[in-house]
């Protein structure tokens, strides 16, 4: 990431009172590229103890980047389960990056049933498959039939599934 | 032609809207928070709007190639409801936000005491934000009304250029010119603005400080008469250049104060735009 002044002072601020976050957080996106890495470094410079609210504060009062940001994050933050809601609340919306994001390693804690219906959505919606971590290893035969049946609906509409929902049906054993 | 619509209520349009727009060379609005026609009885429905104008409304934009960006305020209409008034202390953190660009409408719906405290107060938010002001006046009394705010406006100690004053016309262009303020004009099919009175007011006053929108939302409007005052600036004899500073570079400069507006190429590419479920008809 390049490295700038406004960054590095940022952080420090952070370090030194957390509550500089909820303003910091918001500017970033102004003064740092890519955006994403530095509203993580400033994430990474809390208190371990107050992550889970931060991350739950700065989503909730977020714009859309900070929401990105804050669902991007959420692998290389002190976290257990805490901000599941926060992956809920993203799979509910129709915004297809945070979508994507919602299904990066922290969706380890997505419970199998949510995570069927959060890749169901995906292939509905067009958004890569390739952003779904750990794919293979968790597609089932719930989620294969999940994904064959709106393949059966796009057919009798003459449509079809994209082609990474194809393969991937293929692939479940 | 290209357009950037500085003022203009995309919440209450459809996604034919955007498509129409984007063909008729609309590459950037400006959505400035307002009243949606059925008033809000508690702050809860405003956050809903706020995160709206700064999420899902710029995503959906998107799709289209058009860059979205907001201005945040309590309106003067609902500053008059008491249980909207803590809206104002929800204010300040969305001004914060890369997206938006002014603190705005604000301004005066029937000068009532409350209206005059809510646009004092978010004047106020906006020297101390370092933001522009989109100041809306009444349509009711509205000569009075552009006097009031005009006082205000001077007495806030803003920069005056770093104010519009919106929906003028003939008749209260004259003092807003004077005041350094910059001043906005809202084209509609029947009442506020014309294209041909457009004209008019621009041969008469000139170019400098001047702004054109479509104001369009959820009443009778149109987001393409900015295009149509655009063709009638043509028609009378403007040339391209004129225009292309009316509908582009004016605009641009207003909200380049706020140091926020980015129109870097990202806009013409959506996020995921082939996967958009709005492009593929919600399927």
């Amino acid at each position: 990431m390049h490295q700038n002044g406004w960054l590095t002072d940022a952080v420090a601020r952070v370090r030194d009172d957390p509550r500089a976050i909820v303003r910091l957080f918001a500017a970033a996106g102004r003064h740092c590229r890519p955006e994403e890495d530095a509203r993580t470094r400033l994430l990474l410079a809390l208190p371990p103890e107050t992550v889970p609210h931060w991350v739950d504060d700065l989503y909730r009062h977020g714009d859309a980047a900070e929401r990105l940001a804050v669902l991007t994050a959420l692998p290389s933050l002190p976290l257990g389960a805490e901000a599941v809601p926060l992956l809920h609340d993203a799979l509910r919306t129709n915004d297809t990056r945070l979508i994507a994001a919602a299904l990066g390693p922290y969706a380890r804690h997505l419970d199998q049933h949510s995570w069927r219906h959060a890749v169901l959505k995906c292939v509905f919606l067009g958004v890569p498959l390739e952003n779904v971590d750990h794919l293979d290893e968790r597609a089932d035969r719930e989620l294969a039939s999940m994904i064959a049946a709106l393949h059966a609906e796009r057919a009798a509409a003459g449509r079809e599934l994209p082609p990474d929902a194809r393969r991937l049906l293929d692939r479940i054993p | 032609m290209r357009i950037f619509d500085p003022h203009i209520h995309m919440t209450s349009r459809t996604t034919d809207d955007y498509q129409r727009m984007a063909e008729a060379g609309v590459r950037a609005v400006v959505e400035p928070a307002f009243w949606l026609g059925q008033p809000r009885t508690n702050p809860g429905s405003f956050t809903d709007y706020f995160d709206s104008l700064v999420g899902w409304e710029p995503f959906r934009a998107a799709q289209f190639g058009i860059r979205h960006h907001a201005t945040i305020a309590l309106n003067p209409k609902e500053a008059n409801d008491p249980r909207c008034r803590p809206v104002l202390d929800l204010i300040p953190r969305y001004l914060d936000k890369d997206s938006v660009v002014a603190v705005g409408e604000i301004g005066y719906d029937a000068m009532t005491p409350e209206e005059d405290e809510a646009f004092t107060a978010q004047l106020a938010l906006a020297v101390e934000y370092e933001l522009p002001a989109l100041v809306h006046t009444p349509h009711r009394d509205k000569a009075r009304g552009v006097t009031r705010t005009l006082g205000v406006v001077r007495d806030s100690g803003i920069d005056p250029g770093r104010v519009v004053i919106d929906h003028l016309n003939e008749v209260t262009v004259g003092d807003v010119h004077d005041s350094g303020c910059w001043m906005g004009f809202s084209i509609y099919p029947d009442t506020k603005m014309s294209p041909p009175r457009m004209v008019e007011i621009l041969r008469t006053h000139g170019l400098d400080r001047m702004l054109v929108n479509s104001a369009a939302d959820w009443g009778r409007s149109d987001p393409l008469l900015t295009r149509r005052t655009g063709e009638a600036m043509l028609a009378a004899g403007f040339g391209d250049d004129d225009v292309d500073r009316v509908l582009w570079r004016n605009p641009v400069e207003f909200f380049a104060q706020s140091g926020r507006l980015d129109l870097s190429g990202k806009a013409g590419t959506g996020p995921l735009f082939e996967g958009s479920s709005i492009l593929r008809g919600g399927s």
